[in-house]
C-alpha cells in the first residue's frame, strides 16, 4: 500500500473525534469558560466531521485498490466516530438536565431550615456555628452552601 | 463537575474570606470519604456530611438513584445565606455541566450586610 492510498482524511477524522470527546472530561472541564458550554469540543467535532466527510467520499471512491474493503472500513470507522459524537451531544445536552426541579427548595427571601451535620473531622456543626463563629477574627457576613454529588 | 466547582471555590478562598462569606461543601460523603478529598485536593473549607440526605430531603434536592448502587444524592445546588439566616441568592443549575462561578457568588456578596 503507498502512501496515497492511505485515507489520511478518516483517520485523522476518528482520531480528532476521540481527542474532543475526552478533552472535555480530561482538561475542559476544569475552566469555566470551556466547562460551562463546551464550544471547544463542538468545534473540534466540526473539524472531525469535515475530515470524516473527506474520508468517506475517499473511501467510496472507484479508484481504491481493494474497493470492498475500502468500503468496510470506511463503513466502520464513521459509524464510530457519528455514535462518539452522538454519544457527546447527548451527554451534554440531554443526559445533563435530567436533574429534579426541587421546586420544595428554600427561596430568596425565606429562613433556610436550620440543621446539624458532621464535618470531615466527625465534629457536629450547625449552621447557626457557620454563621457566627469569625472569619480571619471578624463575624461573617454569610455563608454559602454548596450542595454536591459526592462519590469521587 | 463538582471537582471543577470545589477547585474554583478553594482558589477564590482568600476573596470569600475577606467578603466575609464562608463556603460550605454538602454532600451523601461519609466525614472520612470528605477527609481523603479533602486532603487530596487540597481544600480547606468545611465539608459536610449528610449521609441520611436529612437536610438534602428538608432542602428538595434529592436526585433520586443518581448515586453509587441507586442510592440518593444531592442534586448541584448553591445557597447564599445571610448571618440572619435568610437565603439571599440561590442557583439550581439545569444542566449539571453548568456550575455558579466564584466571581458571580461573590458580585452577590454585597447583597449582604
Amino acid at each position: 500500500m503507498n502512501a496515497r492510498q492511505i485515507n489520511w482524511p478518516l483517520w485523522a477524522g476518528v482520531l480528532l473525534t476521540l481527542i474532543a470527546g475526552f478533552s472535555y472530561i480530561a482538561v475542559f472541564v476544569w475552566f469555566p469558560i470551556t466547562r460551562d458550554f463546551p464550544w471547544v469540543n463542538l468545534l473540534m467535532f466540526a473539524v472531525a466531521a469535515v475530515f470524516l466527510w473527506l474520508g468517506l467520499r475517499r473511501g467510496f471512491s472507484r479508484d481504491r485498490a481493494h474497493p470492498t474493503r475500502s468500503k468496510i472500513i470506511t463503513s466502520l470507522v464513521t459509524t464510530f466516530s457519528v455514535l462518539v459524537i452522538a454519544l457527546f451531544l447527548l451527554s451534554y445536552f440531554v443526559f445533563a438536565r435530567w436533574l429534579p426541579p426541587s421546586t420544595g427548595a428554600p427561596q430568596v427571601g425565606q429562613k433556610i431550615p436550620e440543621f446539624t451535620l458532621p464535618d470531615s473531622t466527625g465534629r457536629q456543626v450547625s449552621l447557626n456555628e457557620l454563621l457566627t463563629a469569625p472569619i480571619d477574627g471578624k463575624a461573617p457576613k454569610g455563608v454559602l452552601l454548596i450542595f454536591y454529588r459526592g462519590y469521587w | 463537575m463538582c471537582n471543577s466547582e470545589l477547585r474554583g471555590i478553594e482558589k477564590s478562598l482568600a476573596s470569600f474570606n475577606q467578603a466575609g462569606i464562608r463556603p460550605v461543601a454538602i454532600s451523601v460523603d461519609s466525614p472520612e470519604v470528605s477527609r481523603n478529598l479533602m486532603q487530596q485536593a487540597g481544600y480547606t473549607f468545611p465539608f459536610l456530611s449528610d449521609q441520611k440526605t436529612e437536610v438534602i430531603r428538608r432542602y428538595d434536592l434529592v436526585h433520586a438513584g443518581a448515586g453509587e448502587n441507586g442510592a440518593d444524592i444531592a442534586r448541584p445546588a448553591e445557597f447564599l445565606v445571610d448571618k440572619t439566616g435568610t437565603v439571599r441568592w440561590i442557583n439550581l443549575t439545569e444542566n449539571y455541566f453548568v456550575r455558579a462561578r466564584p466571581e458571580e457568588v461573590l458580585d452577590k456578596a454585597n447583597l449582604l450586610e
